[in-house]
């Protein structure tokens, strides 16, 4: 059995509750482990890094070095920000000895460095687990249109974040969305950003890039964004309603996580997988493919 | 007209600047105004100058006009500019030099609304270990005097489990405290 760390971050067992329902629900049924790290503090996100450097360092350093009493060699984080924050560390420490000595300092167990990040993505889209999602499909996703949006921070910058995706045109969720029977359409806001904390500070903009990101899915024909973030999926499903306020359109587009989707291709139930928890009620979108 | 000593500006702000290439481990001095940055930049067009002018009016040591700009707090880290930049500067990480040197400095006019979401925020992992987003919520709404922002989602929140009532306090908070506590005094 394929094991893992799992951090789930302060979003998945709040804003973003169904992505960790479906994650777990889809890893039982795929033989995947995901342990919980122990006593795990928030990441600090973006409030961290604008606010001290060391700051925003510390603060996933903790979780890793926490990670690092599980028996596994990798962690995952669903979060785009707290996967990138991981990242962070991992790139500035590795490269910094005596910054690594002042962080560990801070901490009353020391970050090694020996638990390596892996993309959330990849543990579904790599290769093998690729073709054991394709075996175990009970209810192909066929006709299904899906834009598959990755946000930001899983693969920006390449150089820190990611060495699998492409930061311009990444291909894992697709080649996922392919596998589950579904089509994932082309368009050009596979990676663009959402506004991020600017729904809460610059609120008109953020609604801005949210009804860009909108637009470009409805007019490449898609019946969903699928997210693979949980800050992402928040914009772009509960500011639906605003968005459409403000530039007088209706697109009542579900925003679903991938991990939603595996699930119910696999066979879960709707329920167990959190559809229920999404604001833009996806049950058109669920017709479509007959589970509603 | 009097006499202007151009040399002393210059050597003044050049010493902010030389901090600025430190602190982000940046050396913006590679830049060549491409403007890649600019053109993929999702703020670009809320902001006063976009992310490349930036870069040359640090080079031309503007110091009070780029820590007073809008545009490092438009800024939301999101790395296009850093991923795109062909010279191979972290422009974004360079504008999280910034808004860290613009309080320093006490160019906080336009930074209110994102320092005390900051402020709140950290508080809440400061106290409980986890971001608490109702209590975020509260406390950023009284420091702004916006009571409202943002209630609306409240209830539909709590309706669907998706929010609650009362924080999760992990185990590690006394280490959290004494991590604050050390970043903080120890600059």
């Amino acid at each position: 059995m394929t094991k893992y760390a799992f951090y789930p971050g302060c979003s998945l067992e709040t804003g973003g509750i169904e992505y960790g329902m479906s994650s777990h629900a889809v890893a039982k049924a795929l033989g995947i482990e995901l342990l919980e790290v122990p006593d795990w503090n928030c990441c600090g996100a973006s409030s961290a890094h604008m606010t001290d450097h060391l700051l925003s360092l510390a603060l996933p350093a903790r979780i890793l070095a926490l990670a690092e009493t599980l028996p596994v060699t990798e962690i995952v984080a669903p979060c785009a920000a707290c996967h990138a924050r991981f990242a962070a560390v991992e790139y500035e420490l590795g490269r910094d000895e005596e910054l690594k000595q002042k962080v560990n300092s801070l901490l009353e167990r020391p970050y090694t460095g020996k638990v390596k990040l892996r993309y959330y993505l990849d543990i579904f889209s790599n290769p093998e687990t690729l073709s054991e999602i394709e075996k175990k499909v009970k209810k192909s996703l066929k006709g299904l249109k899906v834009a598959c949006y990755y946000g930001c921070l899983f693969v920006k910058p390449p150089k820190i974040v990611n060495f699998v995706d492409d930061p311009e045109d990444p291909q894992s969720m697709d080649n996922i969305i392919r596998a589950l029977g579904a089509e994932p359409v082309q368009w050009p806001y596979k990676t663009e950003c959402c506004g991020a904390s600017l729904g809460v500070t610059l609120e008109d903009h953020c609604t801005k890039l949210c009804n860009d990101i909108l637009g470009f899915a409805r007019d490449s024909g898609a019946d969903c964004i699928v997210a693979a973030c949980p800050l992402c999926q928040a914009n772009l499903d509960m500011r639906q309603v605003t968005v459409e306020k403000k530039y007088g359109v209706s697109y009542r587009m579900p925003i679903p996580f991938f991990t939603q989707l595996i699930g119910l291709a696999l066979g879960l139930d709707p329920k167990t997988l959190g559809f229920p928890k999404l604001f833009v009620d996806p049950v058109g979108m669920l017709k479509k493919v007959g589970v509603a | 007209m009097g006499e202007v000593n151009l040399s002393q500006v210059m050597d003044r702000n050049r010493s902010f600047v030389d901090r600025v290439i430190e602190e982000s481990g940046q050396d913006i001095r590679q830049c060549y105004q491409c403007a890649k940055c600019s053109g993929g930049c999702p703020g670009s067009s809320a902001m006063d100058y976009p992310p490349n002018q930036i870069i040359r009016m640090l080079m031309l040591g503007m110091k009070e006009e780029v820590l007073n700009s809008h545009t490092i707090w438009v800024c939301m880290g999101c790395n296009t500019c850093t991923t795109r930049c062909i010279r191979d500067i972290q422009v974004a990480a360079v504008m999280d030099t910034l808004r860290q040197e613009a309080v320093r400095a006490g160019y906080v006019d336009k930074a209110k609304l994102v320092l005390s979401f900051n402020d709140s925020f950290l508080w809440t992992v400061r106290t409980f270990g986890r971001l608490f987003e109702p209590g975020m919520a509260m406390i950023n709404n009284m420091k702004t005097g916006n009571f409202m922002k943002d209630m609306q989602f409240g209830l539909p929140l709590m309706l669907k489990g998706k929010a609650s009532m009362f924080p999760h306090r992990i185990k590690g908070r006394r280490e959290m405290k004494k991590i604050f506590e050390k970043v903080q005094g120890g600059k």
